[in-house]
This record gives C-alpha cells, structure tokens and sequence, in this order.
C-alpha cells in the first residue's frame, strides 16, 4: 500500500514537472523575414516587475512595426533569468539554439554581467535596456545601454541634490551585496563629496530584503539625516519605509531606476512613498505627445501603466530596428556579421530619439549620452520635477 | 535611549527567533531529525494569513488562525508522507527528504502565488506605538505584541510538556522510543502532535514576523529559518527553554553587532558566536549530554 502511495505521487510530481517544463518553452514561429531579437529579464523572483515590463515594451514596439508594413518585420523572443547570472546565461544560450541575432537585454545588472561576457564571446550585438552596470559594457565593444550607467546615476544624483537641495542632511543606505546599488553609491559618494559635502551617515544591508532595517534606520535618525538616498531596489526600499513609518521617522527618500515599480508593490501602502524622488527617464505622466500615444497602447496591450522598464525596452527595439535598417545588414546574414554591422552604425553617427531621451547617442565604450531627468511621487503617481 | 531601542528591536526579532526554535527544537527532541523544511511552513502560514486577508477579506486575528490551522495540517501531512516512511532508516536520508520537502514548498509557492514579492499587511495596523521617554524611546505595536505572544507560548508549551498526558507522553517518546512503546504509548501520534505543534507554532512567527518586516516571497522563510536553527543549536537542541534563550540572545546579538558593530558584519557576527559557543559548550546552553548506549 505504502509503494503505490509513493507511485502516485511520484508520478503526480512528473506531471507537475513537465507542466513546469513545457510552460517555459513558448513557442517560436518564423516567416523567413523578420529579425530575431532576443529578449532577457526576470519574469518572475523579486525583480520580476522589471522582466514583465521589459518583456511588454520590446513586445509592444514589435507589434508595432510589425503592423506598418515594413521591409522586414521583428520578432521577439524571450526568456526568464530570475535576475540571477547562471540563469540568465543559460536563458541566453537558449536563445542562441532558436536563433536569435540581436539581443536586447539583459534586464538586471548582475546577469547582464555574465550574459555581455557571452555576447562578446558569440559576436552576438547586445543593446540592454536597464543593466546599467559598467561591468555589462566594459570591454564588451559589441555590448550597448540605453539606460545611464551606474556611475552616471550616482553622478547625477549628486548633481541634482546640490542644485535643489542645498542643505539637506544626507544620508545613504545601499545593498553593499548587489554591484549594482554599491556602484552608484560609490559614485554618488565621490561626486558628493568633491562637492566639500559630506553624508552624515552610511549604513548597508546584504541582499535579504525581509532583514530589520531599525539599526540603519536608527543610525539616520539619529545623525539628523533628512534625505535618505536610497541606491536599492524598491522591494527592500518598501521594507525600509514600512519600518521608518513606525519608528515616526520620515525622511525624504531618493531613489534612482530601482525605485521605479514600488507603486506597483501588491499590498504596499503607497502613502508611504508619497514625496519620494527618483531618478527616471521616464514617467507615464509626461505631457509628451509620444509618451501619451504609448501609454494608451501599452494600457490597452497589457491593462497596466508603463514603468519606466516597458520605456526602455520599447526603445531599445526601435532603435535596433532604425540601426539595423540603416546598417544594411540583412535578417539573412548570421549574428556575427549582423553584429559588426550594428556595431559601425552604433558608433558612427546614429542618433535616436524616443521616449527615454532625445538625440541619444552612443560612444565607442557602449555608453548613452542623454539628460537625465527626476520625478517626486504625488498622489501615488510620479510627477516630473 | 538608543540602546533601549535596539534592546527592543532584538528582543522582538529575537522572540520570532525563539517561535520559530521551538519547532526545530521539539521535532529534533523526538524525532532526531532536523526538519529543514521548517522555515518555509514559515513562508507557507504568512502567504495564508495574507490570502486570506487580502483576496477573502478576513479580519487579521481570523486569518491568523486559519493559517495555524493550514499549517498544523500540513505539518501532520509533511511528516505522515515524507519523514514516517523513512523512520529507521539512518538520518543522513531524513535529513535529504527535509532539504527536498523544503524546495518542494519553495517551488510549490512559487507555481501558486507566483514571485512577485507581495507587501504584508501588518496584524497590528492602526495601532499607535508606544512611547516612553517624550518619544525618544518608541514600542511599535509589532514588538510589543511578538514579545508577549513569545512569552505566553512558552509558559503555555512549558505547562502542556510537563503537566498534560499528552505532553508526558511527548517526553516519554523523545527519552527513549522504543521504551515508551512498550509502556503503550502511541509514538506515531506523540510524533504527529509534535509536528503539529511545531507547524501551528511557525504559522504564528510567520504572521508575526511578516507583520515586522513586511517582504512576503517564496524565500521569506529560508534566512530566519537557519537563523533559528541556529538559536536552537545555540540553546542547546532539543531543549525548550534552550530555544527561546538562544533566540532571543541571537536577536539581540543580531540587532546590537547592526547597531553598534558594523551593519555589513553582523550575519557573520551572528554566527560567529555560534561557532564559539559550539566550541565552549558542545550541547549548546541548555542541552543535556547524553551517553549514546552501545
């Protein structure tokens, strides 16, 4: 009896499994004319808002050119990382097997890391819409961003906050475990203080998002911090302003892309978050004229409001389709030879303006060279400042 | 006033430690086996409390019950399928069954309520902290309420373990097995009860827990899960008091090395003090020694 019992459920555990299985595979369909851009992100695990968004963008501006008629059409493919590197490579590889010849990804810093390491290797070009680490591109001469670099960020950050807030108290909390968060600090840290400012205090935390934040957040209260700059991803920044909230102690926070997708926390009260700035180059509440057309679309397309990832992906998809159609590569050339191609109209003087940025121009280094801009959340929107 | 605080914060940190110890510590007691897979009964009861008040709309104490109640079955089932068919057969395949039931209910969580972190709403919300000294020294709700559950479900376990049937029959078991049969005890029931207790009890440090520090996913239960396996082998493993002084002194420690040591460190610290102990006193604190019979 006790055999048969284990029978049933063994095989009940298969079953699961090759449901498991079979739902990551999602099916890949080729016309013969489209280019095959490979999509990476977390689509589930604690960054997966940023992965869905990434994924909806890339897919929303496909959509789009597909629907125009064009010389060629794109056709997305992707694929789920978890945010984690080993994951993310193996993601990649399976896009390698389907075919993929541009890559627009990866997502997160971290695995974007490993996966340029791979492209450069392939010869795969890679424009990555949010993986904003300098690790991602450096040495990577076929490796792209469309988002600003880390240091760009803290640099940025630190430029804002002496022009507007010229005597705050400040105070920073980063993820000294995570590249990406310890890379705009220390940025943020240099620029800060070659300005002859000084951060009242500094406190870290390693990766566990559930952790008790009280000594940090003790330590800010009591060196009178008023601005806390928070380099980290909204999940523990939700943590963090949770407890703040209780111990009556409420700063002003300023968060960088990592921040963006906190309003979009189920459960999370978003009062907490109300006054809190971040560094964005994009809000789904500008009065920009294409902002606005592609807000409604991606509504209607996914029945939720773009953040600031769906942006870049979206993006990042126009701008391979516009360089690749003035590189004079054909779909039908192989990833290598696509890839130098890219890589001379990249570097030449190709521009592209979108909705994270005009005129956005890119250096041989892989770095975009665009203004940035900021954005307060008011009655759980982001309003640009 | 600092110090005040950050004894505050450690000992209710510490309290949901010590909850959580309780479980590793009576399972390990009668069972010999360390169940692994008890930190995710953790993630498990807080998804349940927060479904149930979320998507049901139940009132936090309610849902707080329904969670023990899930959890303490899934406990009884957990043992019953996975750990019974394998008693006597050398612990090193017990423990593997623990670390494979503990991804199981990981992955499990994940195909069912996905990965997306979810924010828990606190069982005490709305409630105004306490403050002492002008404001300078502040109780939240939270803390005030896991200290107090600590307490009451330690005096409660303590009195069940020594004065009910049930209870003594607990003992019996865990002292010697085989004995206790013979006397007519019910192992596989005493085994059971515990499993039971255990899972009931990490539903409440769960709800506690998430209520603090409000991050609700898949992995939630992992880290305060060593973190108290860690406590319990600091107090001394199967040892009930042993559990609730080593949790409550590794919050502390937790807390204090956050506070005054270096933010960076402090896990490192936490179990630093562990290995100490380990090597000062090999039982743990409150562990008796005993002599294998051959």
């Amino acid at each position: 009896m006790r055999k048969k019992w284990m029978k049933v459920a063994l095989a009940s555990a298969s079953c699961v499994m090759a449901m498991a299985l079979a739902g990551c595979g999602g099916g890949t369909t080729s016309d013969g004319n489209s280019l095959k851009v490979g999509v990476i992100g977390p689509l589930t695990g604690p960054a997966a808002i940023y992965g869905e968004a990434v994924k909806n963008g890339a897919q929303l501006a496909a959509d789009e050119i597909n629907a125009s008629e064009p010389k060629f059409n794109v056709e997305i493919m992707a694929q789920d990382d978890e945010h984690d590197a080993e994951k993310s490579v193996n993601a990649y590889n399976k896009l390698r097997d389907e075919g993929m010849q541009v890559l627009v990804g990866t997502t997160t810093t971290a695995p974007g890391t490993a996966v340029g390491a791979e492209a450069y290797k392939d010869r795969v070009f890679a424009l990555t819409p949010s993986a904003s680490g300098p690790a991602v591109i450096e040495g990577n001469d076929n490796v792209f961003q469309l988002c600003f670099s880390d240091p760009n960020q803290g640099v940025a950050v630190a430029d804002y906050m002496a022009k507007n807030y010229p005597d705050a108290k400040v105070g920073v909390i980063y993820n000294n475990a995570d590249n990406y968060s310890s890379g705009i600090y220390d940025k943020f840290k240099s620029t800060w203080e070659g300005k002859g400012k000084q951060i009242y205090a500094t406190e870290a935390f390693s990766d566990d998002a559930n952790a008790d934040f009280t000594a940090q957040l003790n330590s800010m209260k009591n060196a009178g911090v008023d601005m806390v700059f928070l380099p980290i991803y909204y999940t523990p920044a939700s943590n963090i302003m949770t407890q703040a909230n209780k111990m009556d102690y409420k700063p002003t926070y300023f968060g960088v892309d990592g921040m963006d997708g906190i309003l979009a926390l189920e459960g999370f009260d978003t009062d907490l978050a109300e006054g809190v700035l971040l560094l964005t180059p994009f809000t789904a509440y500008s009065e920009d004229e294409t902002s606005q057309k592609f807000v409604k679309a991606y509504e209607k397309a996914y029945g939720d409001t773009p953040i600031q990832f769906a942006a870049d992906a979206y993006d990042c998809v126009y701008a391979v389709y516009n360089a690749f159609d003035k590189s004079g590569a054909s779909v039908e050339d192989d990833a290598a030879t696509i890839c130098e191609a890219m890589i001379k109209t990249f570097t030449g003087d190709f521009t592209y303006s979108g909705l994270t940025g005009q005129n956005m121009k890119w250096n041989k280094a892989g770095e975009v060279d665009k203004t940035p801009k900021v954005c307060v959340i008011q009655d759980g929107k982001y309003i640009e400042k | 006033m600092n110090m005040i605080n950050s004894l505050i914060s450690g000992l209710s940190l510490g309290s949901v430690y010590s909850i959580i110890a309780l479980g590793y510590t009576m399972v390990y007691g009668i069972s010999k086996m360390l169940n692994f897979a008890h930190g995710d009964i953790i993630m498990v009861g807080s998804y349940i409390s927060f479904c149930l008040t979320t998507y049901v709309g139940m009132p936090g104490w309610a849902a707080l019950i329904g969670a023990v109640a899930v959890c303490t079955v899934l406990g009884i089932v957990i043992e019953r399928l996975a750990y019974r068919p394998l008693r006597g057969t050398g612990s090193l395949s017990v423990l593997i069954t623990a670390i494979g039931v503990s991804y199981f209910l990981q992955n499990m969580a994940l195909l069912v309520w996905g990965a997306n972190p979810r924010v828990f709403k606190s069982l005490f919300k709305g409630l105004e902290p306490i403050r002492l000294a002008e404001g300078q020294i502040i109780i939240t709700a939270e803390s005030f309420f896991t200290i107090i559950v600590c307490v009451v479900i330690m005096v409660g376990l303590t009195l069940f373990v020594h004065k009910s049937k049930a209870g003594k029959a607990m003992r019996a078991v865990s002292e010697d097995n085989g004995a206790a049969q013979l006397m007519g005890i019910n192992v596989n029931q005493s085994i059971s009860l515990t499993f039971a207790i255990g899972s009931g009890l990490a539903a409440v440090a769960g709800v506690l827990m998430c209520s603090a520090y409000p991050v609700l996913m898949p992995t939630t239960g992992a880290m305060p899960g060593i973190k108290a396996f860690t406590a319990a082998v600091l107090g001394g493993i199967g040892s009930i008091p042993g559990a609730m002084v080593g949790g409550l002194i590794l919050g502390t420690i937790e807390i204090f090395s956050r506070a005054y040591i270096s933010t960076e460190l402090s896990d490192a610290i936490v179990f630093a003090c562990l290995v100490i102990v380990l090597l000062v006193k090999p039982t743990g604190l409150f562990g008796k020694k005993i002599s294998e019979k051959v």
